[in-house]
């Protein structure tokens, strides 16, 4: 029940993030779906107690590599999918607190969550890059292939 | 292969237009150089060059004669992805020689008058139910839901409004997050909402920067260090922004 929650609301959020950013409307579901995928991901990973920064990474990997192959099916800029797929698993929580903390000057504590935050952001940086990089290297790998 | 001739000049201005659209709407770097350097070769320019940093475009070609040179300013930058790919499109029709410098002219002139935007309407109600569908995402209660995306919707809406007033992006982001931040705990004071947190950081999510933050990563990592670093930059501040909006709020409660 709760995973159903989620998927939907995950759903119609990044698909509304895709009217925000003016993605063409044909590809508003499409949004909505690789947004869908990588919090269930998220969602699944962090219930079964794993590392919050290893499911953000995992998440974004999966996004980005989802949005790698619309891309292409589509002859469309990556960025339409994958954009607003990430949105979700920003540390908007995690920024926020560690906000909170430095404004009630509980120091030590704001660091440790803007540290965590920080991680976090540079978990999504290496998911979307690990993504980059697979989508070159079978382009390197297809591209040997047509040559021979 | 088949190679068109026309002046320099003219397919000059026909590829920084294409530059000019995409950088306007969000395109990342790479592609925008990419997509340049492709134009020209299709029109007969084999040797160009192009340096985009998220403020400007500067593209040399060397065709007959001396080599030109031509800067474009970029000074306002919004997010409209649908542009991207029509200019994206167009310029894959070019490269399979299937339009010619004039109609690739014509077609991007058009892409660039028009206002291809859902109707603001449309826009504020996507952000107020995202925010709302936020909450519900992280662990929020569904009576939560709609203050939550009563302040987001508000939220934008001061965003852009804001911005349309004053334009200096920092101050509406600032702005629009204190509306937020006020809103929520306006209706957790009322007794209309529960979790002040919850209800402002699904209200917040609508203003994060989430392009800026992919953009910059992919700029990094294709070598495009300026750009990178320019748009990490300009997430930051608007990170700070909403932060700091929020912070206002906090500290009076």
């Amino acid at each position: 029940m709760k995973i159903l929650e989620q998927l939907i609301t995950s759903f119609i959020a990044t698909g509304a993030f895709g009217i925000i950013f003016n993605a063409p409307t044909q590809s508003l579901v499409k949004c909505g779906l690789v947004g869908m995928f990588g919090w269930l991901i998220y969602v699944v990973m962090v219930d079964q107690r794993a590392d919050v920064v290893l499911a953000t990474l995992s998440a974004t990997f999966l996004v980005a590599v989802i949005s790698h192959i619309l891309a292409k099916a589509y002859k469309t800029p990556v960025i339409i999918f994958s954009v607003s797929g990430v949105i979700p698993l920003v540390p908007g929580g995690l920024a926020y607190d560690a906000m909170r903390n430095f404004v009630q000057n509980d120091y030590g504590h704001a660091v440790s969550l803007a540290a965590e935050a920080f991680l976090l952001s540079g978990a999504i940086a290496f998911g979307l890059v690990f993504s980059e990089v697979l989508n070159q290297v079978i382009r390197k790998i297809n591209h040997h292939e047509q040559v021979k | 292969m088949e190679v068109m001739n026309h002046s320099t000049e003219e397919v000059m201005e026909v590829c920084l237009l294409a530059g000019k659209i995409m950088l306007q709407s969000g395109a990342e770097t790479y592609r925008v150089e990419d997509t340049m350097m492709r134009m020209a070769a299709a029109f007969g320019i084999r040797q160009s060059h192009s340096y985009v940093t998220p403020t400007g475009i500067i593209f040399s070609a060397e065709g007959t004669g001396p080599t030109r040179t031509k800067l474009t300013r970029i000074s306002e930058r919004s997010t409209d992805l649908k542009k991207v790919t029509m200019v994206n499109s167009i310029s894959r029709s070019i490269s399979s020689f299937e339009i010619d410098l004039l109609e690739a002219k014509h077609l991007l002139k058009e892409v660039d008058l028009q206002n291809l935007t859902f109707p603001f309407s449309v826009q504020v109600a996507a952000a107020a139910i995202a925010s709302g569908c936020f909450l519900i995402m992280f662990n929020g209660t569904w009576n939560d839901f709609l203050p939550s995306m009563i302040a987001g919707g508000c939220g934008f809406l001061g965003l852009v409004y804001f911005h349309r007033f004053l334009p200096i992006k920092f101050f509406s982001e600032f702005l629009a997050s204190f509306i937020i931040g006020l809103l929520s705990a306006l209706f957790v004071k009322l007794g209309v909402g529960q979790e002040l947190d919850k209800i402002i950081i699904g209200s917040v999510m609508p203003l994060v920067p989430g392009l800026l933050i992919t953009n910059a990563v992919r700029d990094l990592m294709a070598g495009h260090l300026v750009s990178g670093l320019s748009k990490g930059a300009e997430a930051f501040l608007t990170a700070f922004a909403i932060g700091s909006g929020i912070a206002v709020v906090l500290s009076f409660l």
